[in-house]
């Protein structure tokens, strides 16, 4: 086939979005390069080093180990709550459950400093639970426990749930083994989906944590502020990278949980 | 094989939605063991309700009791019942293959694996779908699932089968193949069944009784031809089959209409109206009762007629005559005067 002849008006375009992107990426490029690099004021010539990266490590890695771990605690948190508050919402669909649906959104809607101002005030003045990791764990479930709901929602909301669990049922299934054997495997791509989604926002949850920290309770992008406000610029930089390489694999995750579900072997369609 | 099945009786079961709305009035049915009853309405009439308090997905307001043989069942779930269901919309769990959905009744009643695994073998072969079982129950069709459906239900011997539309979602061919093999499978296997349809030509095919439902409660029950022939009322009379309406005024041992007069039996005078099925009438070449075709469908074994002229409404006539009619000509039609039915509505 013949190469179509392009127009003025495609290379203008692509000149744009090549511009554009440029703008976008140059900053990430240059913050990499800068975490790598011996001295970032001389720039790449003064050679490369891995050096701020294990600087980052011995300075944050409480701060690294303690950001995962209250990222599970919420996934926790949030499939134990939010998978089966998704099914009573999807099952008992009134007038109320579409109350308390707006009402989890709440938390996302309000700046998270409000949230987190509103914690301290409840709950500041209890000393163990103010300085300790599950009052940041509280915020961030807060937080995050919505789009676990939704996630799972919408998929829930998507299949005939009632009679799929009223042919289970006729079958002889309890509510347990209907809960477990249908509607947990039915959602299983909503809970994924909702799954990846807690971990990299209670990873990257920022403006919240921020407030509700302490000295001992850092989580990774509170430390990143820390860096790049008292260390020098490199080590900040490798801060970024580090950080940069623990989200990357989440946000894969989630754009291929969100991928429609291939349906097994459609490939060895029969006769 | 014979899985048998059990007697259901229904007493006074009503059901009134929380909302206040009356689905059900409270009402009595026995059905007999083996026998397939069929639940037929319009849409809203309350036979979905009937068939999901049998099943237990519904209680009955207080009062009503659901008897299966001498068991009063009406506190059990339905997960305790032991009763089949089959669905319109086929309910197969789409994380399941077509062997998981049909041992699924097996599996959570922990049959032990060789008994299991043969009863599946065996319903497979009996829904014809061996060659399917590897399949995702995406990969079927309509027709497919419903028998993956049905092989489900069967498979944990069910001493009830309840059947809720269940082929109302597929094409009109492949509705006949399933009704007939629907109706086989019943009569082979003796089986209590509970049929629900909106279709009078499939509950006439199926069921050994029909209850004919409007409106919550319940107009006749009785054989197909019973519905058919004698209708109790004009609710059935003309939801079961085509009726014709002839309106006229009866005096001197004559129904004067329209289109001429027909001997009147009935000892009422005045004004009058009475129905008649289709097929009691028939075209002739001279005499009877005069009209005008409307309309002429040619069906290949006969011509369906609209007549005008012969009453206030158009009336439906076969004929199985060659001739072909065209719209204005004149047609005359005798009606069989013991077919004129007179029904309170």
């Amino acid at each position: 086939m013949r190469a179509r002849r392009r127009s003025r008006a495609f290379y203008a375009q692509l000149a744009f979005t090549v511009l554009v992107a440029a703008f976008l990426v140059v900053p990430v490029v240059m913050s990499i390069t800068a975490g790598l690099t011996v001295n970032f004021f001389q720039g790449v010539k003064s050679g490369l080093t891995v050096r701020w990266i294990g600087e980052v490590w011995r300075l944050y890695r409480d701060t690294i180990t303690l950001s995962l771990m209250i990222a599970l605690a919420c996934l926790a948190v949030d499939l134990v709550v939010g998978v089966p508050a998704a099914y009573v919402l999807a099952k008992a669909r009134s007038r109320w459950t579409r109350l308390v649906e707006e009402a989890l959104v709440l938390p996302i809607a309000v700046p998270g400093l409000a949230t987190a101002l509103a914690l301290i005030l409840a709950y500041g003045t209890w000393r163990e639970f103010r300085t300790s990791w599950l009052f940041i764990l509280v915020g961030h479930v807060l937080f995050t426990l919505p789009f676990m709901v939704r996630a799972v929602l919408a998929v829930l909301s998507s299949i005939d749930l009632r009679t799929l669990e009223e042919g289970a049922a006729s079958l002889g299934a309890s509510f347990w083994q209907r809960f477990t054997g249908v509607v947990l495997p039915n959602c299983r791509g909503g809970i994924l989906a909702g799954a990846l989604m807690v971990v990299t926002l209670s990873v990257g949850e920022f403006n919240m944590t921020w407030m509700l920290h302490t000295p001992l309770t850092k989580t990774l992008p509170v430390g990143l502020a820390d860096s790049y406000a008292s260390m020098r610029l490199e080590i900040g930089s490798a801060y970024t990278v580090v950080f940069f390489f623990m989200i990357i694999p989440l946000l894969i995750g989630i754009q291929l949980a969100a991928r429609p579900r291939r349906t097994a072997g459609v490939g060895e369609e029969s006769a | 094989m014979s899985d048998g099945g059990v007697a259901i009786r229904l007493e006074r079961c009503g059901k009134t939605f929380d909302d206040g709305t009356r689905a059900v009035a409270p009402l009595d049915l026995e059905i007999a063991a083996g026998e397939t009853i069929v639940l037929l309405g319009p849409s809203g009439c309350g036979k979905t309700t009937t068939l999901r308090m049998i099943a237990g997905l519904e209680a009955p307001d207080p009062g009503g009791r659901v008897r299966f043989g001498a068991v009063d069942v009406t506190e059990i779930p339905i997960e305790r019942r032991n009763v089949g269901m089959v669905f319109q919309s086929y309910a197969l769990f789409p994380n399941m293959s077509v062997a998981d959905n049909v041992a699924y009744g097996l599996r959570v009643r922990r049959v032990e694996a060789g008994a299991r695994a043969a009863r599946l073998e065996e319903m497979l072969a009996m829904m014809k779908i061996g060659e399917l079982r590897h399949r995702h129950v995406d990969q079927l069709s309509g027709g497919q699932k419903q028998r993956v459906a049905l092989a489900r239900a069967l498979a944990v011997r069910p001493r009830v089968l309840l059947l809720d539309e269940p082929l109302t979602a597929l094409d009109a061919k492949l509705r006949d193949v399933l009704r007939i093999e629907i109706d086989a499978l019943l009569r082979r296997l003796g089986m209590t069944a509970v049929y629900v349809t909106h279709d009078q030509a499939e509950a006439m095919a199926l069921g050994d009784r029909i209850v004919v439902m409007s409106h919550g409660a319940v107009e006749q029950v009785g054989r197909p031809r019973e519905i058919y022939f004698t209708p109790a009322n004009r609710f059935v009379a003309e939801f079961v089959g085509t009726m014709n309406r002839l309106r006229g005024v009866a005096r001197d041992g004559y129904l004067e209409v329209a289109g001429g007069r027909v001997p009147w039996r009935h000892d009422v005078g005045g004004e009058v109206e009475v129905l008649f099925r289709p097929e009691r009438a028939t075209v002739v070449e001279t005499g009877g009762l005069t009209g005008r075709v409307l309309t002429a469908f040619f069906l290949g074994d006969r011509t369906r007629l609209v007549v005008e002229g012969i009453s206030d409404t158009p009336l439906i006539v076969e004929t199985s005559a060659r001739t072909e009619f065209k719209p204005g000509q004149e047609v005359h039609v005798a009606i069989d005067s013991d077919a004129l039915l007179r029904l309170a509505r």
